[in-house]
């Protein structure tokens, strides 16, 4: 049922990459409980903006869980206090009246803060760049049907292709880690025959680029597992550990 | 092979793979302990000890059990510091409270550091005397240690049996966490496994643990 | 102006391998020579762009978000068509092609809608090559459902994410051209103008969007493929981000947008329910494979449901109005998107409608659960049962959802000729942003395939076409005066904006402007409606342009200019949506002219007079524009009144 609450909200502001940046408090009043989080943050940068201040830069755009833009870590946890959403996705009546939200931007050195609450996730594009795809081009591939793909793989493969790209994981990570991410895209290609050809080269390129833009090292703690919005599991990195150390013994 | 020390799989692979070793070292540590239980005034338990000083073990693979000491600590010390450099200057002001996420995973350098000073102490307490400033007296009939009676000795004292009984504590926490995480790192793990191995691997640190416990109990209380 | 859509000559089903196989190719040396921009990273921008890189042109890809993957094109759910006939169940390109002409109210153009059928196999094909992980039966092959407007299974699909599979696949291509040096890539980068010299695309002026500063970048072709501009209505399904402005600089510029009114509203959307909402959540058209729609067929039911005294469970089958099986028995909940749209609004009108605001309906799974249990409707729908919970706050699996119809996919867009090329020489338009290949009104899975046939499959071709002619005009520098002129304009543009200083955030007149469109310009519309509707457009454009409050300066990163110069955008979109409306005396597909209805309540075209596609003529700042028509002759499909009883 519908319900208005009053919030205090201690918001990152940091106006550029060079900015040391620091948290601004505002009280933000009777907010619709059916409202989702990114509408709550709509309505604060409707006051700010009528208050003349500029509104709080946050990134977001499909807002229904899917494009992977909004990342917000709100009261200790990358997308905030429910499970299995993104940002977008939470919705305030998973908060009480009266509360102090505290809202932050993901930190890791993989991930500087370009504004606000909006940091650079382009590390992830440059590490599919190094090998997160099948090496075919358009045109002259074979019929669809051509390769039956046991449906246990292709359901598994799947499972491992539905990440967003968010970097919740590497965010929530004690050791600011990409290897769920990286993991996610080896599994995916890994488990279908037609990734399966170069998975070797992509699995040694994908976590080289890794390590070279800075990301730390898995120590399997789980917490990216727990936070990621859509359950990747950590038995992806155990099959990027596997297929990692099958293409390294074999050279 | 060049850049595979200087992976982060690689190196994870050395800490897990050093791990199981050390793992197995334990079992081994653990069966001969067990000895001391034998109600037969230490008997058992002195020939098992003396076993361990053969010159094949003492000087054959006690350098590959210091090595794989040297390795899971060395490693752990590259990893702790660039996972630390990977999370950035910036820390978050509201903390982190995901759940559902193993204390012990979250805390295996802590856990790793008392290991490593109750290690210290033992050391200090029986390797050194045994195996570095002692000569073997002659017991019953040939030349080895009393092994049981310094043993014996040390542990009766409350305050070391305390430090023991601490020591093997965290051990076993730190073996909650490194048991299955070992396997998940040498790639031996998938959705199955991972809850046999966590299993497996809790039972496997609590056992030893408390095997451990059980005969610093009694050695105080004999 | 006269229109030439360049179809080439024969017989439908051989015109697109007649074209391939007498079209002008590029060596791959002179490849090499030649630049490509292509603007935005969606299905159609990435695959293009990817293609382009592969086939060895030096491209420039532009995308407004962090990275290309986050493309709108992500949130497509259902599925991708394609006329496989995997299923042994009677389809066939011809077959896909009639009901995709049939399905948009006969108001697209037969040769484009007849390659988009012929292309749509390769589609899956490549896309299986990729890695795409389509849902797959126990033997291993490639699984089918079916979707609105089709008695066919032809759907592929890869859980309730197909758009976000694809468009990984497709990213992952282009990334991989991006390692291989032939892309290069552009985030956070808008492009605020189209450089014209001697009257061709000659490339774009671009603002970086986290430090505010321009740029000029030159192409021997400009590829606009930058989505719909749904988000005129502000409360849409697309993303916050998706815009229509590169589509208007391209009119501004010259040139032509067609059909702006061919808006479509999907049926099953998440109601409205409240003023802060910001955007309207789309739950996908395969729910209607089993999900059956209801409302109460007693008002005194509808009224204890509102005031909460009645629960939708406790009405009984006999009481319940399940109205597209009443109204359509042949497709029944299967009904195209259209239909089902404004039969949703003509019970919600009647006074059926439920909810707290009487503006939605039931989509109830109780019997697709009865007859397959539980888990099997949660291994087809559990991640959009999931998402439906998230938000309403309420159990699919126990009570019918509530939906209602909403804004989702405009089919109008640039004009484009056969080529894909606009009125302006070097000017292409692929993807949501022309408007090819749906007529009226598109069918469900149709977007992904036509996304992905205009980047992987026709625009490597036509766009060969045309560079063979350009293989010996050198790289521009970004100094000529076009390109300085053009920057100074889009400059003097954004600095406009800044200086009103007045008293209205940007989000308070795109509110505005979007009631009126729902109001006037939406579901239904009318001669006075509409009249009304381009009073109060340029009435909100007046509003905008002396009271618009931008805080903040044009450098840095600066959301609401962004913002800002967008909706100065959509302003000129709403306008031209309500004219071509009411030039459009006829109602067909999404466009709903209440004075054009048959007795029944369905849309009744006008196939002597408006048979052809109406596409504007920018003449000018606070000039109407003009009405220059392309008319559609169709040889192969017979034109019929559908029928989907």
């Amino acid at each position: 049922m519908e319900n208005n609450i009053n919030l205090t909200l201690k918001v990152w502001r940091q106006n550029g990459p060079k900015d040391k940046g620091r948290f601004e408090t505002y009280k933000l009043e009777k907010v619709s409980t059916d409202s989702s989080f990114l509408e709550m943050m709509d309505i604060l940068n409707e006051q700010l903006v009528n208050e003349g201040s500029e509104p709080v830069a946050f990134d977001h755009d499909c807002r229904e869980g899917i494009c992977g833009m909004c990342s917000l870590y709100i009261n200790g946890r990358p997308h905030g206090p429910d499970d299995d959403v993104t940002t977008c996705q939470l919705h305030m009546r998973k908060f009480k009246d009266g509360e102090t939200i505290t809202i932050e931007p993901w930190r890791s050195a993989g991930f500087p803060v370009i504004k606000d609450l909006i940091v650079n996730r382009s590390a992830f594009d440059q590490i599919i760049a190094a090998g997160g795809y099948t090496s075919v081009s358009t045109g002259g591939v074979p019929d669809a049907n051509a390769i039956p793909i046991p449906k246990d793989d292709a359901d598994e493969a799947m499972d491992a292709a539905s990440c967003i790209g968010c970097g919740a994981c590497v965010a929530t990570c004690k050791n600011g880690s990409a290897m769920l991410f990286v993991s996610a895209k080896v599994s995916h290609l890994a488990l279908l025959p037609q990734g399966k050809v170069e998975a070797a080269r992509r699995a040694k390129n994908m976590v080289a680029k890794m390590d070279e833009l800075g990301f730390g090292n898995c120590t399997n703690t789980g917490a990216c597992e727990v936070e990621c919005p859509k359950s990747v599991s950590i038995s992806n990195i155990a099959r990027l550990n596997r297929e990692f150390l099958k293409a390294k013994f074999q050279d | 092979m060049g850049t595979f020390f200087g992976s982060s799989i690689g190196r994870k692979f050395m800490m897990g793979a050093s791990g199981l070793f050390l793992i197995i070292f334990l079992i081994v540590h653990l069966s001969i302990n067990l000895c001391l239980l034998v109600p037969d005034g230490g008997e058992t338990f002195n020939i098992a000890a003396n076993f361990m000083a053969l010159p094949l073990i003492k000087f054959g693979l006690q350098p590959v059990l210091a090595l794989g000491f040297i390795v899971h600590i060395v490693y752990a010390a590259i990893l702790t510091a660039q996972n630390n450099k990977a999370r950035g200057n910036a820390k978050y002001s509201s903390g982190n409270n995901t759940k559902e996420v193993m204390w012990a995973s979250k805390n295996m350098g802590i856990l790793g550091i008392v290991v490593l000073a109750f290690l210290t102490v033992h050391v200090y307490d029986y390797f050194v005397p045994l195996q570095i400033t002692g000569t073997a007296p002659e017991v019953h009939g040939t030349h080895m240690h009393d092994t049981y009676t310094l043993v014996k000795n040390n542990l009766q004292n409350p305050v070391k049996a305390i430090l023991y009984i601490i020591g093997c504590l965290g051990l076993a926490l730190h073996l909650t966490h490194g048991f299955w995480s070992a396997f998940q790192t040498v790639g031996l793990n998938n959705g199955i496994w991972r809850k046999r191995w966590t299993i497996i691997g809790t039972i496997f640190a609590w056992a030893v643990s408390l095997g451990f416990c059980v005969i610093v109990v009694a050695m105080l209380l004999s | 102006m006269k229109l030439d859509s360049k179809i080439p000559e024969g017989p439908l089903a051989e015109k697109w391998s007649k074209y391939k196989a007498n079209q002008k190719l590029v060596n791959p040396a002179n490849k090499r020579k030649l630049d490509i921009i292509v603007v935005g990273t969606g299905l159609a921008g990435a695959s293009a762009a990817a293609s382009f890189g592969e086939m060895g042109f030096n491209v420039k890809n532009f995308t407004i978000q962090d990275s290309p993957r986050r493309a709108h094109s992500i949130a497509a759910q259902g599925g991708i068509n394609a006329a496989k006939n995997y299923p042994n169940d009677g389809d066939s390109v011809h077959r896909l092609f009639y009901d995709t002409v049939k399905g948009g109210d006969y108001r697209a153009r037969e040769a484009n809608v007849h390659r988009l059928a012929e292309v749509s196999n390769d589609i899956i094909d490549q896309c299986v090559a990729q890695g795409v992980p389509f849902a797959r039966e126990y033997g291993g092959l490639l699984d089918n459902r079916s979707f609105g407007g089709a008695q066919v299974s032809r759907t592929f699909y890869a859980k309730g994410q197909t758009g976000q599979q694809l468009l990984i696949g497709a990213y992952q291509a282009l990334m991989r051209q991006v390692n291989a040096g032939t892309v290069n890539l552009y985030t956070r980068t808008e492009i605020v103008d189209i450089v014209m010299v001697d009257g061709k695309a000659r490339g774009v002026i671009a603002r970086d969007l986290v430090t505010g500063e321009f740029q000029r970048h030159f192409g021997h072709a400009v590829v606009l493929a930058t989505g719909g501009y749904g988000n005129t209505f502000f409360l849409s399904t697309n993303a916050m981000g998706s815009n229509g402005s590169a589509a208007i600089k391209a009119y501004q510029k010259g040139a032509l947008f067609a059909n702006p009114c061919f808006a479509q509203i999907h049926p099953t959307c998440i109601p409205v329910h409240g003023e802060f909402q910001s955007k309207l959540t789309l739950m996908s058209e395969s729910l209607r494979n089993d999900g059956r729609i209801w409302v109460p067929k007693k008002k005194e039911d509808v009224d204890a449901i509102r005031a909460g005294k009645l629960k939708p469970k406790d009405i009984k089958e006999e009481d319940r109005d399940y109205y597209l099986e009443r109204r359509y028995p042949a497709f029944g909940n299967l009904v195209p998107r259209d239909v089902a749209s404004r039969a949703a609004k003509e019970r919600c009108d009647a006074g059926f409608g439920v909810g707290a605001t009487g503006l939605a309906v039931y989509l109830d799974f109780k019997s697709a659960i009865e007859r397959l249990g539980e888990d099997a409707i949660r291994a087809r729908y559990g991640n959009l049962f999931q998402m439906y919970e998230k938000i309403v706050d309420d159990n699919p699996y126990e009570t019918p959802m509530m939906i209602y119809p909403a804004i989702h996919y405009t089919m109008g867009g640039i004009w484009v000729d056969y080529e894909l090329q606009t009125t302006i020489p070097g000017l292409f338009a692929a993807g949501e942003a022309n408007f090819s290949d749906h007529g009226a009104n598109r069918l469900g899975a149709s977007a992904l395939m036509q996304g992905l046939a205009d980047g992987y499959f026709v625009l490597p071709y036509t766009i060969q076409n045309y560079l063979a002619d350009d293989i010996s005009t050198p790289r521009m520098t970004g100094e000529e005066k076009e390109f300085v002129e053009a920057e100074k304009t889009a400059k003097d543009k954004f600095a406009k904006l800044l200086a009103i200083k007045g008293n209205r955030s940007v989000d308070s007149i795109h509110k505005e402007l979007g009631l009126v469109m729902w109001d006037f310009v939406g579901m239904a519309r009318t001669k006075e409606g509409l009249e009304t509707a381009i009073e109060k457009i340029a009435a909100i454009k007046k509003e905008f342009y002396s009271n618009v409050r931008i805080p903040g300066s044009s450098e840095g990163m600066n959301v609401e200019l962004e913002k800002a110069s967008r909706l100065a955008d959509f302003i000129e979109i709403g306008d031209l949506m309500a004219r071509d409306a009411l030039n459009r005396e006829e109602s067909c597909g999404g466009h709903f002219r209440e004075e054009f209805q048959t007795e029944e309540g369905e849309a009744k075209r006008q196939d002597d007079k408006f048979a052809y596609a109406a596409c504007w003529q920018y003449q000018g700042e606070e000039k109407a524009p003009e009405l220059i028509k392309e008319d559609l002759t169709f040889e192969v499909v017979k034109v019929a009144q559908r029928n989907y009883k």
